[in-house]
This record gives structure tokens, sequence and C-alpha cells, in this order.
């Protein structure tokens, strides 16, 4: 057990940290809405350019090209964290199209897509749920068959997050029609300007169109247009939900919300009294500080196991479900600390707080409880992986 | 950068597992839960020759001088099979010793300690937090008042003693002006009692730079060790659900095989994992003198003091009405979590002391 870390990183912390703080003028707010708000582009753009985002990516592909380093993406995540700018993009496109296409797909698609998708100016969605295919991904019916040089698709999504601003989407679809449910479906990425594609937003809890629905009517998508082969588009999904759930329970996005509680706590008063001073309030954080901190704890053990190689085991398949629950909870402690002001919701609303963003965080974060493989589709997992139970009998065929 | 245990810690957390399981079986539990003192005293002879006191012994002094990331993974393993020995009360008088003792006083109790002839009860409950008008002054005619669940009674031939101002003292226990009444609790796996002194002879451990600093330290690795245990504890817990829900059918089926029952268990893992990873970082810190280890540990005690409360009481659940009977045993491990969360401070104490910590009260 050593925790320290030799010279060369922590030079490169202090480079790190130097960047952001002469940088950080320029970093987009939430304010700046719009994915591809000038601002966001311009800040993605200056953190490839210095290792900051995309950073192992090739730069042939557009990233920043440095050999693999655990400690250094660790580092650049804890300064994030720390200092509350927004670190590099890391929508769908990013974290889960591009080590995909890295890993299995074609030399063209690498190509066209993996670039402007890192400099942000090409945005994603992703085609994977269905209303009947949810938990039970592999039952998805939507279809493709092949006709001359194209697939032809028809069928449903739903939970397409980004759709509407999407201009291409990745994408599961049955195309073994005859196959067992987990061979018969491939991964295919189109634009979102095909003809036949309407997408419905679909609005939320929060009353945002968060996500949509996506409806295919004869969608003629190219056959190269397939990462890996027919038929295995369940094992090329697989490994970019990997990528989703770790993404999904980053213990340093935690630590950086509670510090932003913290300090809304010892700023914010009721009757004069900062809301630290409450007992109650102060409790609950430090309860939660204790949580946040075994995560922290946590992830630099999954990291050790993944500089040596090795499986993190239990302590790896629980961080999806813990760290999306802490969220959650960290959310609502921030709505409660402010009382009625945590009732308030809308851009312009006076007395806002932060945004809004701790309202919208905390009905969004239930969304991703539930999303990326629900807490109970998790619990499954650590139950049968992790615990070695039995799994659920298989009701008879009638 | 490396958040893992080395080879020769593991090595050694598994032989001192093994000894355990091997000699610490449920029915030696049982009869030391009744009383039976050889069963005890067998334990700890057997203990002691595994290293268990060298290992906070300094160097200098016959021992190992190794830290705190050694001792957990002794406690861890003594609160997996809740074994009737008190690691704590040992850990700690060792360090009272090294940070308080002179070196003649080193010298002297060191190799006691080590040889098992002397073995220490701990009095540093008041030093936490005083009731009953409990706490014990010193003077020139020796010490007076009282300490409330001393750990580690029955076995001691000695006790050291923190009083109101943080200092130490060892007192014999057949020292004049020291009566003991023993405390009966939950936890029958430990022994807990009340010491009474009336101007009762003692030996100052003087060789502090600041009066407190090694009770204050002896509180921290207290905590730490005792949520260690917890940790040990918990683990038996969920081991002991998942097997039997591997085992137990109903409705022709393993219950561990509906859902509900399997995530209840998930749930326990979910949570002990993070809380492993958080008593190895807080043992780090402690070793390392960092500045954050003091919060580190007041976040530790109490977080593994909650989720040992949930784990102790689903695992039982799991059991269904098995788990309530004595049959089974598993309330010797629900009981030691219960000792574990008040001993030293309860959650909400040691969380106020965070917040202290931290300057926000």
């Amino acid at each position: 057990m050593d925790l320290r870390l030799s010279e060369e990183y922590e030079t490169f912390r202090q480079d790190v940290a130097s960047f952001l703080e002469t940088n950080r003028q320029d970093a987009p707010t939430p304010d700046d809405r719009g994915l591809k708000h000038p601002k966001r582009i311009a800040w993605q753009k200056r953190l490839i350019e210095n290792g900051l985002a995309a950073r192992t990516i090739p730069a042939e592909y557009g990233g920043y090209g440095a050999t693999p380093d655990i400690l250094k993406s660790r580092i650049i995540a804890e300064e994030f964290a720390r200092t509350g700018l927004p670190k590099g993009s890391a929508n769908q496109g990013v974290s889960m199209l591009v080590p995909t296409l890295l890993e299995l797909g074609t030399e063209a698609q690498k190509q066209a897509y993996i670039k402007p998708t890192l400099h942000g100016e090409m945005i994603w969605c992703q085609g994977y749920s269905e209303p009947g295919a949810g938990s039970d991904l592999a039952s998805l019916t939507t279809h493709a068959h092949i006709d001359g040089d194209d697939y032809v698709i028809n069928g449903q999504k739903i939970w397409t997050s980004t759709a509407k601003q999407a201009d291409m989407i990745f994408c599961l679809v049955r195309t073994e029609p005859d196959a067992k449910k987990h061979h018969g479906i491939s991964y295919l990425i189109f634009s979102m300007d095909t003809p036949g594609i309407e997408v419905r937003p679909l609005v939320d809890m929060t009353m945002m169109a968060n996500f949509n629905e996506v409806f295919f009517t004869d969608v003629r998508v190219p056959r190269s247009q397939i990462v890996g082969k027919p038929g295995a588009g369940w094992q090329v999904a697989n490994a970019t939900l990997t990528h989703e759930r770790g993404m999904l329970g980053d213990p340093n996005a935690a630590k950086a919300r509670l510090l932003e509680i913290a300090a809304l706590m010892q700023t914010e008063t009721i009757n004069g009294e900062r809301l630290i001073d409450n007992p109650g309030f102060r409790d609950r954080l430090i309860a939660l500080q204790a949580r946040v901190y075994a995560m922290q704890a946590n992830g630099l053990r999954v990291m050790t196991s993944q500089l040596q190689a090795e499986s993190a085991g239990m302590a790896g398949l629980i961080v999806k479900l813990q760290g999306c629950e802490l969220n959650h909870e960290l959310a609502r402690l921030a709505i409660d600390a402010m009382g009625e002001f945590g009732l308030l919701y809308g851009q312009d609303t006076p007395y806002l707080r932060d945004f809004g963003l701790w309202q919208q965080r905390y009905m969004y974060d239930l969304g991703l409880i539930i999303g990326g493989g629900t807490a109970q589709i998790q619990k499954n997992i650590i139950a049968e992986r992790g615990l070695g139970m039995p799994r659920e009998p298989k009701p008879a065929v009638a | 950068m490396e958040f893992a245990l080395s080879d020769d810690q593991k090595m050694f957390q598994s032989s001192i597992q093994g000894y355990l399981n091997e000699n610490a079986p449920l029915d030696q539990i049982r009869a030391a839960a009744n009383g039976n003192q050889d069963v005890m005293a067998q334990l700890k002879t057997g203990l002691l020759e595994l290293g268990l006191a060298h290992i906070l012994v300094p160097d200098t002094h016959g021992g190992l001088g190794l830290g705190l990331l050694d001792s957990i993974l002794v406690q861890e393993a003594l609160g997996r099979v809740v074994a009737p020995y008190d690691f704590t009360a040992l850990a700690l008088a060792i360090t009272g010793l090294r940070l308080a003792g002179s070196e003649r006083q080193q010298t002297e109790w060191f190799s006691e300690l080590i040889s098992g002839d002397v073995e220490f009860g701990v009095a540093l409950t008041e030093h936490v937090g005083a009731r009953e008008q409990a706490g014990v002054v010193s003077s020139e005619a020796g010490l007076s008042g009282k300490s409330l669940f001393v750990l580690n009674a029955a076995a001691a031939t000695h006790f050291m003693v923190c009083d109101r101002q943080g200092g130490l003292y060892i007192v014999a226990r057949n020292a004049a002006g020291l009566s003991l009444n023993m405390l009966d609790t939950i936890d029958r796996t430990r022994n807990f009692c009340e010491l009474v002194f009336d101007h009762t002879p003692a030996i100052h451990l003087s060789a502090e730079d600041e009066t407190g600093t090694a009770a204050n330290q002896m509180v921290a690795i207290g905590r730490l060790l005792l949520a260690a245990d917890t940790l040990g504890a918990s683990q038996t817990m969920l081991d002991k659900a998942v097997a039997y829900a591997g085992e137990r059918k109903q409705f022709n089926r393993l219950i561990g095989s509906f859902q509900s029952v399997k995530h209840l268990c998930a749930e326990m893992a979910a949570q002990i994992e993070p809380a492993r990873s958080l008593i190895w970082h807080t043992a780090y810190l402690l070793d390392e003198q960092s500045d954050e280890a003091n919060l580190m540990v007041c976040l530790a005690k109490s977080h593994l003091a909650e989720i040992g409360t949930h784990i102790a009481r689903t695992a039982t659940e799991v059991h269904g009405g098995m788990g309530f009977t004595d049959l089974l045993g598993l309330h010797y491990w629900f009981k030691r979590i219960g000792a574990n969360r008040q001993l030293l401070g309860s959650p909400e104490t040691v969380r106020s002391e965070a917040a202290r910590l931290q300057g926000w009260v």
C-alpha cells in the first residue's frame, strides 16, 4: 500500500492544475446551453490539445495520442473535480462509440467518425432500448433486412437521449431473425438525417425532453455501416455497456458534489443561521461524506487492479449501483438544505441557487439509477456473478 | 502508487484466519461466551505465538514495528469469527506505552506483553464521553474516581487508565483501593467492567510532550480497530446468509434464487466492499501520520457502524426464523457489531467530531 505519487506524477498534477487555473475563464457554464455551443466546442478542443480530454486516443484519429496511463487519467479527473470545472466531453459518442470503433471498427469508420465525435462536432445517440426490450435488451425487435447493398430498418427505439441534436446513431437491430435472440443482432451506425427516421421528444419528470422515441420506417442504410460481423452486435454492444457502467458511478463526480454541498451549506442561511449549523443537516452531510470517501477509496482499489491487469472483482461490480444511489442522495440533501428554495424550478426564476442544478440532478439521477442497467439488474449481477448465488429458474416452456 | 495489500500482508492475514477457523469454531465461542476462561486463555496463547503482540511493538523492543494496516487485518480476522480475544485492548495498551511510556517503562512492559505474562485492560471511555460523573482524577495520593466500559476486563492483570486530563497510568489489578464491577453486555465474546478507584496507586506514563496526545491517538486507533472488527463480522454474516440461501429450499426452490433474497445479499455486498476500501485507506493515512487521518477515522468508525448494523439485521433476516435462534449462533455476530457501534463513540458522536475537525461547527 503506497498512495504517494512519484515526482513525475506530482509535476503532472501541478501542470494540470495550472492549466485549469489559467484557462478557467473560458470554461462553459451550465448557462451555455446546447451541445454544440461554441464555448463547449472550443473548450473541448483546448482540452484535447492539452491532453486533458481524448487523452489516449491516437492523434491520427483526433485524440491527444498519449500512451494509456491510468494514474494520469485519474489525476486529471481529480483536478477537474477539485476545481469544479467541466471535464472533457463524456457524451455517448465519446464514451461508448469511440472505444467501440477503436476496437472493432474498420479503418474507414475510424477515419470518418472518431475525430469529429471527439471534437464535439458530431453528436451521437444510442439506439438500444425499445418499448418491449428494456432490462431484457436482447429481446429487441427492431429489424433490418438486406435489399441490394442496403439494410432496410423498421421498428422503434426509446430512451434515446440527444436524438434531436444527434447527427448519428449507433443502433442495435435484429438482422438474423432465425438465430437465437443473442445471436441475431447487428450493430449499425448511420446518419439521423436518413429518410424514414422520426424523432418524438419524450418529456421526463425534469420537464425536459432528455430522451426521445425514435421511429424507423424503411430506413435504408448501406451494408458497410455495420460494426463487427452480422449477428455479432450483442458482443459489440456489451463492450460499450461496460464503458457506460464505469462512467455512471464516477467517484470523483460524487466528491465534487459533496464539496459543492458543503459550500452551499456554509453560505446559505435561515434566520441568520448557516445551514451547516443545523445539527441534522450536518449529520447527514458527514454520513454522506463517509460514503463518498468510501467510494473514492474503492476507486483507488479498482484502479490498482487495472494497473495490475487483474479483475477488480466485487469492488468493480458494485460501482454503478452504489455510485448512482450516492449521487441521488447527495442531490436530495442539497434540496432539503435549501428548503423552499429547493422547490424553485425554472431558468429565470428569482432566488434560484446553482442554476437549479440540484433540483434537476435529483430527478435526472433517479433516471440514472434506472438507466444503464437498472439497480435491480445490477443487484442480480452482484448476487449471481459476485456472490455466486443461484440464478432464477427459467419458467417452464408452455 | 498501489492501493492493495502486499503479498506478505495477505499471507499474514490468511495464516491468522486459518488459525482462528481451526481454533475458534462456534462451540468454542459459545463456551467463552458462557464464561469458560480456559478457552480464552488457550486462544490467547496461540494468537500471541502467531505474533499478535509483535505487530505494534517497536523493533527496538523485540517487536516487528509494523503499522495499523497490519493491525486491521488481524482485527478483521478476529471479527470474522467473533473471537473471544480483545486485540483492540492489546493494541491500545501498546500504543499508550509507545507514545507516553519512558524508555525504561517500554523496556519493562513490552517484553511482558509479548510473552503474555501481562495483559492489559484499557480504561479510555471517558476520554470520549463521560456519564454518571465517571472520570478519573490523579493526585499524589493515587487515582480516584471511576471509569466505565473498561475493555478486556476479565483477563487483565493490569489496566491502562486515562485520567480526565488525558494522562495515562498503569494500575495493577490487585492494587489497593481498586474495585472492579463486571458489566454484563449483549456482547459476551468480549467483556467489560467498571473500575472504581479510591486513592489507588498507579504508575504514570510521563514521557509525553503534551498530555493527552497519546490518549487521543489511542481513541483514533481504537475506533479504527472496532470498525475493522465490524468489517470482519459483517463479512461473515453476509457469507453465512449467502450460504444459507444456497441450501434452504422453499416452494421447491433454493431461496437464494428468489430476487427478494438475492437483492438483500447484493445490497450487503455493495456496502461491504467500499467500506473495506475505506478501512484500508484510513489505516494507511494513520500509518503515514496524514493530517487527514483523524477525519478519516471518524468517517470509517461511523460508516462501519451504519453498514454493520444494516448487515447484522439483514443477514439475520435472510436466515428466516433460524437466524433468530440461538442454534445458529448468528446473534454473537449481531451483538458484536452492535457493541462496536457504541464503543468509543456512537456514529452521531463521531460524526459531530468529524464536523469539528473540518471547521464546520
